[in-house]
């Protein structure tokens, strides 16, 4: 860990400013991700805006009938929250499949969808890795892939997003707000939130450097039976081999936003439309595109016995 | 004490304070954080420095140059020491990897340098500065590219050889009537333990102290001295407290070498931890195995031939993973042959881990026997109770000291509902497929010379000193148990004092040998000190009893504290064992049963129950014993289900180099567990009439849930760990 400089930002707009201003500022939230990386030097920021006490951790319904969830609000505090309890279930349940207890009181909302990847070749300084150090080459590629993307890859990263939360964003179509340097404010679809690999793997999301994430809003909710089911080596306490995170509605009907296949949370309407016809059909449709390694290939099947189960335990 | 010849009633047999279910004698030290463990040892009035390794960035070459400038100017930093300054260093007698020092790099994560600061923080920060030209050279990381090239290795003294043969086998398998021929394998698997390996050296003068972690002190003590280049007789070692060692601290480790180095260099007691990054490829792990096993019967049922080869790599110089050990000893058979081979890896040093050999041999030959069984259509317990043997089989002279696997199998059964079970593919709970499972167990017993000291104080208190360590396994109790026996104390008469090389040398904790040496080991002290204080009283010693606190000699009584009188009394010696090992084969024997449900839909295998059934001697106490074995059936899950270190066979590492990446089982994994030790003694083990069951409990565990998964599923997995992407394209659809 390299030595570093810390602020408590007195307010949203002035941590959002003194981060924009030094480029080698970093927020931090709950530190569960930051501080681990900064331990093996995968990240080296010289100086941390501390955003715990801008009073970013309120869970309020908003005027459309949906619900503001506040960047700093706890991963613990979010999953128990009564309305999200009641009305977005699918969040609910892809938190508590998330991490552990311990981790869950710390995690915060914006740093839960802003976790780094868990490539192990990314997590050894070293292995090349363009997302670690841009232009360095891509290790996983022809190594050890069992837990990699097979959608939406490049020649250049093949690694996934490990968040199970941002699963349940993504079929709920989250935004999300934040505030610039500059002090303007913009909302964010989570939809283009996060970004593919593509040339540039380091670049995760199109958040500005010193942009500062202040809530996640939920539109007003859409009902339907709210499933996350995410599959993995051991019974917790693991990331997602493969996660579905789907909201099915009486008719068959629905939407499923699927993890650990891709370097985001991977939603195609279009396979949406074949919800209605099963599994296969709608599998087929999300995973079309699909590059697997050798080691990843069974996420194909995965994805499509995974996605069946959970439709049936929707109908059911 | 020679012990050559089978136990006769002693004064253990009373199970007075032996054999009774006391809890940890050290449980509150650990439960309140007061145990020091290695890195915890602090004297506040000593200016410790923090040392971080470096390991190599390479699997193999060498190194041209190591640039510390920056690292040497970086805050804090007081020195840095490298592989280059000090040279070549003489290798220890357990060490196959060299843990540090000269231009060679013989795999990844190889200790190649320390840098010392006054934080710890301050030491990592500037490890990161520190530069290093290599010149990389090819390696061979692949066991299945390598195996063509594996060779016979020499039969190393004491050790059993490669190959044996007895009959014709190939005759023999070609005329049976059923047959199987299948090859499996397992993969590398690392220790995990939750205490890295640590160390605090402080010099002192030429004389050096040295507070780590370590399960075997003067093997340790031994290699660090050689390793150094210093008298043995100058160094102190002491480890009173280790969290987990599960063989993956038996031998010498860098971080003593390299907290000797830097406290040289720094001038000042040095402390360094081995982060968990490094430890999967900086110390040592199970290796990786090919097995191939062929069984041959009769339609009897009864086995006629049986064969089993297994290829594993290690660095040059490095030693088998001997996986055919049990099949030399489990079944009957007439005509029998094994073989091991090994091949050269340049990964990290393959070496003991928890069961070596067995676990990984029963991982293999227990999935065979199921598959025979079912091949002959008959219950896998019938196929073994049928084949069981009460002979060595390679040497029917030789009968076994005690065994009773059949009693194992035939209680498990009943106890677990094995009549339950259905054909494959049978039983269904909602959307889990379930199955039932059954592997036999066995671990030899193996016997280490295991010396104590035990003084009587003017308080009546006995006071125990040995190098024996507990490893978490529960030795300061037993040892404890066994002074009260000897002496007719409740056990809060007994301090016990362990891991401290002024004490006698013991057998170590290892191998499973750990309890019954050590505490034969005590016994035989134990018996001195009986003699001293009957001799001091002028008893006979033959009629003395040793009871409440009281020694007895016909209507003579006298209460042990004055007996002790002021300057107290000690008895010390060594167990030594005979033949009796020779003549008689010494085994542990034991049987899982193990249910569990696979996901219709994911293939996800989860345990639902497990059962082990024990039969290992006496049990010193079924507290501390239960707990070796639900650990090891915890860590036979693991094996089974999702431990695997993952080799990138291009530049040659475990890739999966933390807690994060290598599954080891959590509670959600690990739901009912059961353990039931058959009621018995061996007489022929030692004076304490007991063996060990640390290690018995992992074994056969992984095999009983990879045929569970097959009863569940009807589909056969060889291929260790067995991850859903393994079942996943043989259960039944469900779109
Ligand atoms: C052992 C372990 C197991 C885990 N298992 C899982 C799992 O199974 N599933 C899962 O989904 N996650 C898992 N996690 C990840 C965990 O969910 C994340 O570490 C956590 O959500 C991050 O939140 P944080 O508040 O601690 O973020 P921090 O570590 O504080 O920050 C993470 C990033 O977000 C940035 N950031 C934080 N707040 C803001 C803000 N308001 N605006 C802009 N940028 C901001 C920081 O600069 C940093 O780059 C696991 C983590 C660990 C350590
Ligand atoms: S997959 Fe991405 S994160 Fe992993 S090594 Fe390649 S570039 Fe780095």
């Amino acid at each position: 860990m390299r030595a570093f400089t810390y602020e408590r930002a007195p307010s949203v707009e002035a941590a959002a400013k003194a981060a924009a201003s030094n480029p080698e500022a970093k927020f931090i939230a709950g530190g569960t991700n930051l501080l681990d990386l900064m331990k093996l030097e995968i990240e080296t920021p010289t100086h941390l805006i501390d955003v715990n006490g801008l009073g970013l951790d309120q869970i309020e319904p908003t005027q459309e009938g949906g619900l503001r969830i506040g960047a700093l609000v706890r991963n613990t505090d979010l999953a128990g929250h009564g309305i999200v309890r009641r009305d977005y279930g699918l969040l609910s349940r892809a938190l508590l499949a998330g991490a552990s207890g311990q981790l869950r009181n710390k995690a915060s909302t914006a740093g839960n969808l802003l976790q780094r990847t868990r490539c192990p070749y990314f997590y050894d300084t070293n292995q090349p890795c363009n997302k670690r150090q841009p232009g360095s080459g891509c290790s996983a590629i022809g190594g050890f892939t069992r837990q990699h993307a097979v959608i939406g890859t490049s020649e250049a990263c093949i690694a996934t997003n490990p968040s199970d939360m941002a699963i349940a964003m993504r079929a709920l179509d989250a935004v999300v707000e934040t505030v610039k340097g500059d002090g303007s404010h913009r909302a964010i679809p989570i939809a283009d939130f996060h970004r593919l690999p593509g040339d540039t793997p380091h670049i995760e999301t199109v958040l500005e450097h010193g942009e500062i994430i202040t809530a996640v809003v939920l539109p007003p909710p859409i009902g339907g039976r709210q499933l996350y089911r995410k599959v993995r080596d051991r019974a917790s306490y693991a990331f997602a081999l493969v996660s579905i995170g789907a909201v099915i509605q009486p008719d068959g009907t629905g939407r499923i936003a699927v993890g650990g296949v891709a370097h985001k949370p991977w939603r195609v309407e279009a396979a949406e439309a074949e919800l209605p016809k099963g599994a296969r059909a709608a599998a087929g449709i999300l995973l079309s595109d699909a590059r697997p390694t050798d080691h990843n290939r069974f996420k194909l099947d995965l994805v499509e016995r995974t996605l069946g189960a959970v439709i049936a335990e929707a109908r059911g | 004490m020679q012990f050559d010849t089978p136990a006769a009633t002693n004064p253990i047999d009373q199970l007075k304070v032996v054999g009774r279910p006391i809890h940890r004698i050290d449980g509150q030290l650990k439960t309140t954080g007061r145990a020091m463990y290695a890195y915890e040892w602090h004297d506040p009035n000593t200016p410790y420095a923090y040392g971080y390794p470096v390991g190599a960035a390479i699997a193999k070459g060498r190194i041209k140059s190591i640039d510390v400038s920056a690292a040497k100017k970086a805050p804090g930093v007081l020195a840095v020491v490298t592989t280059l300054d000090v040279g070549e260093l003489k290798k220890g007698q357990f060490n196959t990897a060299k843990l540090f020092g000269g231009d060679r790099v013989q795999h990844y994560h190889q200790a190649i340098a320390v840098v010392v600061a006054q934080t710890f923080e301050q030491a990592r920060a500037a490890a990161a500065l520190v530069r290093v030209d290599y010149v990389v050279e090819k390696g061979a990381f692949d066991l299945e590219k390598a195996k063509d090239s594996a060779i016979e290795p020499a039969a190393k003294p004491g050790e059993a050889p490669p190959d044996t043969a007895v009959g014709d086998f190939d005759a023999a398998f070609a005329s049976a009537p059923v047959t199987l021929d299948e090859t499996y394998t397992t993969p590398d698997q690392s220790h995990c333990m939750m205490e890295p390996h640590a160390s605090i050296a402080a010099w002192n003068g030429d004389k050096l102290t040295v507070w780590t972690s370590s399960q075997m002190i003067d093997w340790w003590r031994s290699d660090l001295a050689t390793t150094l280049g210093i008298d043995k007789e100058k160094l102190h070692l002491m480890s009173p407290f280790i969290g987990g060692g599960f063989g993956g601290k038996l031998f010498l480790r860098a971080d003593a070498v390299l907290a000797a180095f830097g406290a040289k260099a720094a001038g000042r007691p040095v402390k360094v931890a081995l982060p968990r990054p490094l430890m999967a490829n900086n110390t040592t792990h199970r290796p990786a195995t090919i097995q191939r096993i062929r069984i041959g019967a009769g339609r009897d049922g009864r086995i006629a031939a049986i064969a089993h080869e297994s290829w594993s790599g290690d660095l040059p110089g490095g030693g088998l993973e001997t996986a055919v050990n049990q099949t030399r000893l489990l079944y009957a058979g007439a005509h029998r042959m094994t073989a091991m081979r090994l091949a050269t890896l340049d990964l990290a040093e393959g070496n003991a881990m928890r069961a070596p050999g067995e676990a990984p041999g029963l991982m293999a030959l227990e999935i065979a026997i199921d598959e025979i069984a079912e091949k002959l259509d008959m219950d896998p317990v019938q196929f073994r109770i049928l084949n069981d043997t009460q002979v060595d089989p390679e040497n029917p002279k030789r009968p076994f000291s005690h065994r009773n696997l059949i009693g194992c199998l035939e209680v498990g059964a009943e106890r677990f509902g094995w009549s339950q079970r259905g054909r494959p593919g049978a039983r269904r709970d909602g959307n889990w497929l379930i199955g039932l499972g059954v592997a036999a167990a066995f671990r030899n017993n193996l016997l280490i010379p295991s010396g104590a000291r035990v003084r009587l104080d003017r308080e009546g208190i006995v006071t125990v000193e040995t190098d024996m360590t507990d490893i978490g396994t529960g030795s300061y109790t037993i040892i404890a148990q066994t002074a009260a026996e000897m002496l007719g104390l409740p056990i809060e008469k007994v301090a016990v004092h362990l891991g401290d090389s002024h004490f006698p040398v013991s057998a170590g904790s290892g191998g499973q040998f750990g309890g019954n040496c050590s505490t034969a080991g005590v016994y035989a002290a134990c018996v001195k000190l009986r003699e001293a204080i009957a001799q001091k009283l002028g008893f006979n010693s033959d009629d003395v009893v040793f009871e409440n606190g009281e020694v007895r000699s016909g209507n003579r009584s006298v209460r042990l504290a004055e007996a002790a009188g002021s300057d107290g009394l000690v008895g010390e010696d060594t167990i030594q064992w005979g033949d009796l090992s020779e003549t008689h084969q010494q085994s542990t024997f034991g049987a899982h049963f193990v249910e569990v449900g696979v996901d219709v839909a994911t293939g996800e295998s989860r345990i639902r129950r497990m059962l082990a059934v024990c039969a290992a001697g006496r049990i010193l106490n079924p507290i501390t014993a239960r707990s070796q074995v639900i650990g090891a059936m915890t860590m036979g899950v693991g094996g089974a289900l999702s431990e695997e270190l993952a080799v990138d066979t291009r530049s040659g590492f475990f890739v999966n180099h933390d807690l994060a990446g290598y599954e080891v089982p959590v509670h959600a994994d690990i739901p009912h567990q059961e353990v039931i030790f058959m009621d018995e003694t061996d007489p022929m083990s030692s004076p304490m009439k007991a063996k060990g069951v640390g290690e018995l409990g992992l074994c056969g565990v992984s095999a009983a849930i990879a045929n569970a998964i097959y009863n569940a599923t009807g589909i056969r997995v060889r291929h260790y760990p067995i991850t859903l992407d393994k079942l996943i394209g043989g259960l039944p659809d469900v779109a």
